[in-house]
C-alpha cells in the first residue's frame, strides 16, 4: 500500500516535473543559459557582466515594444500590432524634435511621444473594434500612413537630437553598474505583471482574449477593451521610440522598422499564444532575452550574414517547434 | 458607386454577392480617375507596362489567397521569389546560359518554390507551428540560401527571356497570357473539390475534421500552391529586371496579403476567392498610379497612398457587411 502511494507520488512528481519543463519561461531561459554557454565557449567573456548588461540594455528595449504587442495578442480577436516599429520610429523622430538636444526637454518629449503614439493606438483600436478591419492588415495600412507622414515631416532628413541626461541614463551605469533603462524596465515588468495578474483591468484582458461571448455576457465591455490595449501598444512603442534615441543619440525615420516582427516572436516563443487568452509578460521577457541574446551569439561566431541567418532561422523555428504548436484538429 | 451596389443587390442577393464585388467597384472608379489624369491610359503600350509591374503582385496574391482561404498565412512568399530568381539565373548561367538553358532554369525555379511551399505546408500542418512566426522563420532561411548562391546582385538572364516576357506571343502580350492563364486557373479551382475542402478547413476546423477531410494535406497542398505562385511571380520579376538580385520581392509578402484582404477574402478562413484578390492587387498598383499621375509632391505620395488603402480597407469591410 505503502510502496504504490509513494510509487504514485514519484509519478505525480515525475509529470509535474514535466509540466514545469514545458513552461515556456522554463524553456526560454533554459534557451539562455545555453546560448550563454555556446557565447562563452566561442569567445570567451562573452558572458562576463558587463558584457550581459550591453545585451540586456538592448534586450530591455525590444522588452518595451513587445508589451505593449503582448497586450494586443492577450485580447484575442486575432490581435496583433504590425504598426510597433513605425511607431517606434515615430516616437524617436518626435522626441528627437521635442528634446533637441536640451536635458529640460526630457519629460516633454517623453509625455508628447507616448501620447501621439497612444492616440494613432486608439485609432487602430477603434478601426479594428468599430469598422471590424482585421487588425493585421488595419495596424499594416497604418504603419504605412505613419511612414508617409515621418516622409513629409521630415523630408527625408534625420532632425532631432538626445538629450545628454537620456544618453547616460541609457547607456551609462547608474547604480551598482546597471544602467537606469534597467530599472525601468524592471518596473515596467512588475507594472505589467501587476496589472495581468492583480488588476481587473488586466484580468480581463484574459477573459475577453479567451472568450469574448462569455466575456460580454458576464458584462465586459469586449471592444472597449480591445480598443485601449491597441492605444496602449502605441504608447509603449512610442515610449520605446525615445529610449531608442537616447540609445542611439539621433533617428532616422526608419529606426524603429527592425523592432516590428521580433516584437511578436518575443511574445510567442514567450509562451502567449497568437490565439489570445492564454500568456503572460515574463514569458516575453524571456522571450526577448532570448532573442537578442541568440543574435548577439551568432554575431561572435563569425559567420557570414547568410550563414547567420540561416542558422537565426532554424533555430526559430526549433523554439517553436518545443513550444509554439497548435492544437490538433483531433477531439 | 452607390448606384451599381444596390443596382446588383436584388439581382443576385445578398447572400451570393461575390466576395470581389467591392473591390471590382472601386477599381472601375480607381481606372476612371486614371483615364482622366492619364488620357493616354487606354493606349496598348501604356496598359502593357501597367500589366507588366502589375503583374508579379498579381500572382502571389492568388497563391496567397488560397493558404488565407485555408486559416493560414504565408509571410514567406517574397523570399520565395527572391530564391527562385537567384536559382533560377544560376542555373541558367550553369546550364550555358544561352537560349536553351532558359527552360531548364524555369524548371529548377518552379521546382525550388513547390518545395519552398511544401516545407512551410509540412511545418505548419503536419508539425502544427503557428504559420505567421513559422513562415517569418522559413523567410528568413528561403532569403539566407538566396544570399548564399547569389551574394550580389547581377547574373544576366539570355535576351530570349526578357525579350519574350517583355514582347508578344501570337500577337498577344506574353504578360496578358500570364494574366488569362492565372485567371483560367483560379476560375477551374474554384469548380474543384479542392477550394471547398480548403474553405471548410478554414472554415470550420472541427467540422472539417470530423467529415473526413484529410485537413494537414489540403493545407500542405495549399502552401505548395502558394509557393508556385510565388515562384510564377519570380520568373515575371526575372523577366523584368532580366538579371538576380537576393533581395528582390521583399514588399511582396505584405503587397500580397493586403491584396487578398481587399479583394474580400476573410483573413480569419473560410470565406473568400481568388478572383477577388487579382482585383485586390490591380487596385493597389492603380492606387500608386493615380497618386503619381495627381502631381503631388513626392514626399507626400506614401502617405497618401496609405490613406487611401486603409480607406478602402475600410470601405470594403463597411460595405461588405450591410
Amino acid at each position: 500500500m505503502s510502496e504504490t502511494s509513494s510509487n504514485m507520488n514519484s509519478e505525480n512528481a515525475r509529470l509535474r516535473l514535466a509540466a514545469i519543463l514545458r513552461e515556456p519561461v522554463v524553456l526560454a531561459l533554459f534557451a539562455i543559459i545555453i546560448l550563454l554557454g555556446i557565447g562563452e565557449a566561442v569567445s570567451p567573456g562573452f558572458a562576463r557582466g558587463d558584457q550581459i548588461i550591453k545585451l540586456l540594455t538592448v534586450a530591455a528595449l525590444l522588452g518595451f515594444a513587445a508589451a505593449g504587442q503582448n497586450l494586443v495578442v492577450l485580447a484575442g480577436g486575432e490581435g496583433i500590432d504590425l504598426s510597433v516599429g513605425a511607431m517606434i520610429s515615430l516616437g524617436a523622430v518626435i522626441a528627437g524634435n521635442v528634446m533637441d538636444g536640451s536635458n529640460g526637454g526630457i519629460i516633454p518629449a517623453v509625455i508628447v511621444a507616448s501620447g501621439v503614439t497612444f492616440l494613432i493606438g486608439m485609432v487602430n483600436g477603434l478601426g479594428v473594434n468599430l469598422i471590424r478591419i482585421p487588425p493585421l492588415v488595419m495596424t499594416l495600412g497604418m504603419t504605412s500612413v505613419i511612414q508617409g507622414g515621418l516622409v513629409v515631416f521630415s523630408r527625408g532628413i534625420p532632425s532631432g537630437n538626445a538629450a545628454p541626461a537620456l544618453m547616460n541614463f541609457i547607456n551609462q551605469p547608474v547604480v551598482f553598474g546597471i544602467p537606469g533603462i534597467l530599472f525601468i524596465w524592471l518596473v515596467l515588468i512588475i507594472g505589467m505583471v501587476f496589472m495581468l495578474r492583480a488588476t481587473a483591468f488586466g484580468l480581463s484582458i484574459y477573459a475577453v482574449g479567451a472568450n469574448p461571448q462569455a466575456a460580454r455576457l458576464v458584462g465586459l465591455p469586449v471592444k472597449a477593451i480591445r480598443t485601449i490595449v491597441f492605444g496602449l501598444s502605441g504608447a509603449l512603442a512610442g515610449l520605446t521610440g525615445v529610449f531608442v534615441i537616447g540609445y542611439t543619440g539621433n533617428s532616422f525615420i526608419s529606426v524603429g522598422d527592425q523592432y516590428m516582427l521580433p516584437s511578436i516572436i518575443a511574445v510567442v516563443i514567450g509562451g502567449t499564444s497568437l490565439a489570445g487568452g492564454s500568456g503572460g509578460y515574463i514569458g516575453t521577457v524571456a522571450g526577448a532575452i532570448a532573442l537578442i541574446l541568440l543574435q548577439s551569439v551568432l554575431t561572435t561566431l563569425h559567420l557570414e550574414f547568410w550563414g547567420r541567418q540561416l542558422i537565426f532561422g532554424g533555430t526559430l523555428l526549433l523554439l517553436l517547434m518545443f513550444y509554439g504548436r497548435q492544437k490538433s484538429a483531433r477531439i | 458607386m452607390k448606384n451599381t451596389l444596390s443596382a446588383a443587390k436584388p439581382a443576385s442577393g445578398s447572400l451570393k454577392k461575390p466576395a470581389w464585388f467591392v473591390a471590382f467597384g472601386f477599381l472601375v472608379v480607381l481606372i476612371l480617375i486614371n483615364w482622366y489624369l492619364q488620357p493616354s491610359f487606354f493606349d496598348g503600350m501604356v496598359l502593357h507596362s501597367n500589366l507588366t509591374t502589375f503583374l508579379p503582385l498579381i500572382l502571389v496574391a492568388i497563391g496567397q489567397t488560397f493558404v488565407i482561404m485555408g486559416g493560414d498565412i504565408d509571410l514567406s512568399v517574397g523570399s520565395i521569389a527572391a530564391l527562385v530568381n537567384v536559382v533560377t539565373v544560376s542555373v541558367i548561367a550553369m546550364a550555358g546560359g544561352d537560349s536553351a538553358s532558359v527552360p531548364i532554369g524555369l524548371v529548377a525555379g518552379l521546382v525550388v518554390a513547390v518545395l519552398c511551399g511544401a516545407f512551410n505546408g509540412l511545418l505548419i500542418s503536419y508539425l502544427r507551428l503557428q504559420p505567421m512566426v513559422a513562415t517569418f522563420g522559413t523567410g528568413i532561411i528561403f532569403s539566407a540560401l538566396a544570399l548564399w548562391i547569389l551574394p550580389q546582385a547581377g547574373l544576366a538572364v539570355p535576351d530570349v527571356y526578357w525579350m519574350t516576357y517583355g514582347g508578344t506571343i501570337l500577337g498577344v502580350p506574353t504578360v496578358l497570357w500570364i494574366l488569362v492563364a492565372g485567371f483560367v486557373f483560379v476560375l477551374i479551382m474554384k469548380r474543384r473539390p479542392f477550394e471547398s475542402h480548403l474553405k471548410a478547413v478554414g472554415g470550420n476546423r472541427a467540422g472539417a475534421f470530423q467529415s473526413g477531410i484529410d485537413m494537414s494535406f489540403t493545407r500542405l497542398l495549399s502552401f505548395a500552391l502558394c509557393g508556385l505562385f510565388a515562384g510564377f511571380a519570380a520568373l515575371c520579376l526575372t523577366g523584368e529586371t532580366a538579371s538576380g538580385d537576393p533581395l528582390l520581392g521583399q514588399s511582396l509578402a505584405m503587397g500580397s496579403i493586403s491584396a487578398v484582404v481587399l479583394g474580400g477574402t476573410m483573413l480569419s478562413g473560410g470565406v473568400g476567392g481568388a478572383v477577388g484578390s487579382i482585383f485586390g492587387a490591380l487596385l493597389l498598383g492603380m492606387i500608386g498610379n493615380v497618386i503619381f499621375f495627381a502631381g503631388l509632391p513626392f514626399e507626400y505620395q506614401t502617405l497618401v497612398q496609405g490613406l487611401i488603402v486603409l480607406a478602402a480597407l475600410a470601405g470594403g469591410v463597411l460595405v461588405a457587411r450591410k
